[in-house]
């Protein structure tokens, strides 16, 4: 109860927290708009319908991974910066706790892409979305939000050790568009590539989506993308605690 | 049995230079220093800019490992038992640094007190009692970015008490603030010392070190160079007196002659709006102000004074003597 109660609470004020940004706010507006209207330009050549919503499903992804992506490693060098790092290291609650619901709030923002896109689709471009499974589709949106917030919990324990690590946030952000078949069906990637996809959780949230969407069993790739975000948040909870120590022994908790 | 042991602690640092052909060199922030704190005590640590304060302090909150040496906190080595350390222990530091300024004093507050373990059903109570000693009350709902530098230093003062730790790190917490807001913080540490907190101070300002500190240590290159309390300090530097000379124009040419005067120690120089303030220490029942004087012949003056040494004349004689 405690545990639950100390990471709703970290949510929640990290969700105010990144919410009262303009800047932030404001890029959280237009890029998931710009995202939705490049995919429903390219897409819209075609007159497959069903091609169309699984555009705009990897779009909504798209907003969801680069609000964490890049936002993940970057606020722990915020936190850095602004000396509230040191606080949350020097708290006695183990560090994974406090981290966690860091990435959760940015994921939590990113759900309104799915919420934006698909509106900016049916509104801007006529593209009628009728959901074959409305409540899986819910669920299966919020456990791949759930599943890229922890994909960014683990991009951003490396940034307690390692100053410049904001940058990998960064560079896998278009990476995984391409890799979890957000874009192009996993079907036009190389062979070689797919087990990376594979053990990407939003390849199997994002086919969830789609599966509830146009109709089709959503909830065996909804437990796989559970599953294999639970993995990684088990491996950044396990990283965090070495890489906290390692900051002690560098001193790169602070920027002095 | 001390609240905090401190054996030998020794803390290197590796600097990094160049792009192209990077280098390594380490740097001695501490070299092995050796203090007890007793319980309720307010202990200064007092030393200039990088003298070692601050990585001392942060190797005993846990925050940085030793590269030697031992330290302990209320029975708890830094170390091998850092979660034990970190639930008895506060931390607060100076600057603007360290809140959240998007949310509110209220939320930030709420929220160390969730990290901090503070049971649920106490937060209310605690956080109203915190925000009516620091002062705070009525401003709580404002967001921190709009609080002046001494709300926020007063926000991170309730804070570091929200889990009413047995030990408070205070690491130059009057910095940068307004002299009422240092002399209302100053109040507020004393009456928690006066409440049984043992307290580790930091700072550069000798009359806050003077005013509050029961005993202090002057730290100086990583070294501790003299402890004792206040007045043994000032008693062990110098038992002699301070001229003070205000001298208009340049008295650098006469700082040589003055220095090799008979039982001169040391002679600094402040600046003054308008002039200079020569400062010469001298041993116990010396009188050289004929002998300054006549160095400083040519040279138009001011006020001539002597006085007994203060806790800035002995901080200045070790530190500039370290």
């Amino acid at each position: 109860m405690g545990t639950l109660r100390l990471l709703g609470t970290g949510w929640w004020f990290h969700l105010k927290i990144h919410s009262r940004s303009a800047f932030d706010g404001v890029l959280g507006i237009i890029y998931p708009m710009f995202f939705a209207t490049s995919i429903f330009f390219i897409y819209g050549q075609s007159a497959d319908e069903s091609g169309l919503v699984a555009a705009a499903i990897g779009a909504s992804a798209m907003g969801v991974w680069s609000a964490v992506s890049t936002s993940a490693a970057t606020s722990l060098q915020r936190q850095r910066s602004q000396g509230t790092l040191e606080l949350l290291v020097a708290a006695p609650t183990p560090f994974p706790l406090l981290v966690a619901p860091i990435t959760l709030s940015m994921a939590t923002i990113g759900l309104y892409s799915f919420v934006a896109t698909l509106l900016w689709g049916r509104f801007a471009f006529g593209i009628r979305i009728s959901l074959e499974q409305p409540l899986v589709f819910v669920v299966a949106c919020i456990a791949t939000s759930l599943a890229i917030g922890l994909m960014g919990f683990l991009l951003a324990v490396a940034a307690v050790r390692y100053r410049s690590a904001w940058a990998l946030g960064t560079a896998l952000e278009m990476p995984v568009w391409l890799i979890c078949g957000f874009v192009v069906p996993l079907a036009l990637l190389p062979d070689w590539l797919l087990p990376v996809a594979w053990v990407l959780p939003p390849t199997w949230g994002v086919a969830a989506v789609k599966e509830a969407a146009l109709g089709g069993s959503a909830w065996p790739d909804i437990a796989l993308c559970l599953a294999i975000a639970g993995v990684y948040a088990a491996i950044g909870a396990v990283l965090s605690h070495r890489l906290v120590d390692s900051a002690r022994a560098n001193a790169t908790l602070s920027l002095s | 049995m001390p609240v905090i042991e401190v054996d030998d602690l020794q803390r290197r640092y590796r600097a990094k230079t160049g792009i192209r052909r990077r280098s390594t060199r380490d740097v001695e922030a501490v070299r092995g220093i050796s203090f007890d704190v007793e319980h309720g005590e307010l202990f200064g640590l007092l030393g200039p800019n990088g003298a070692g304060k601050t990585t001392t302090i942060k190797m005993l909150i846990t925050l940085l490992l030793p590269s030697g040496g031992s330290a302990k906190v209320l029975g708890f080595d830094v170390v091998r038992e850092p979660r034990e350390v970190r639930r008895r222990v506060g931390y607060v530091f100076g600057g603007e640094r360290g809140l959240y300024d998007r949310l509110s004093g209220l939320d930030n507050l709420r929220y160390f007190a969730e990290l901090y373990a503070v049971p649920a059903r106490e937060q209310k109570q605690r956080i109203g009692e915190l925000l009516e000693l620091v002062g705070l009350s009525g401003r709580e709902t404002e967001r921190v970015e709009g609080y002046s530098r001494g709300m926020r230093q007063r926000l991170h003062i309730a804070r570091g008490l929200l889990h009413k730790p047995e030990v408070l790190f205070l690491d130059e917490p009057s910095i940068g603030i307004d002299p009422v807001g240092a002399r209302e913080l100053r109040q507020t540490v004393a009456l928690l010392v006066e409440q049984g907190t043992t307290v580790l101070l930091t700072t550069h300002y000798m009359f806050e070190a003077d005013e509050l500190c029961d005993r202090l240590a002057v730290i100086a290159g990583g070294r501790i160079v003299a402890s004792g309390t206040p007045g043994e300090l000032k008693q062990g530097v110098s038992a002699g007196q301070v001229l003070e000379v205000e001298v208009f124009g340049s008295a650098d040419h006469a700082i040589k002659a003055i220095e090799d005067l008979r039982g001169v120690d040391a002679v600094s120089v402040e600046e003054r709006d308008q002039a200079q303030l020569l400062i010469v220490r001298t041993g116990a029942g010396i009188d050289v102000t004929a002998a300054v004087l006549a160095c400083l012949d040519g040279i138009s003056l001011g006020r001539v004074a002597t006085r007994e040494p203060s806790l800035e004349d002995a901080y200045v004689e070790l530190v500039s003597g370290s």
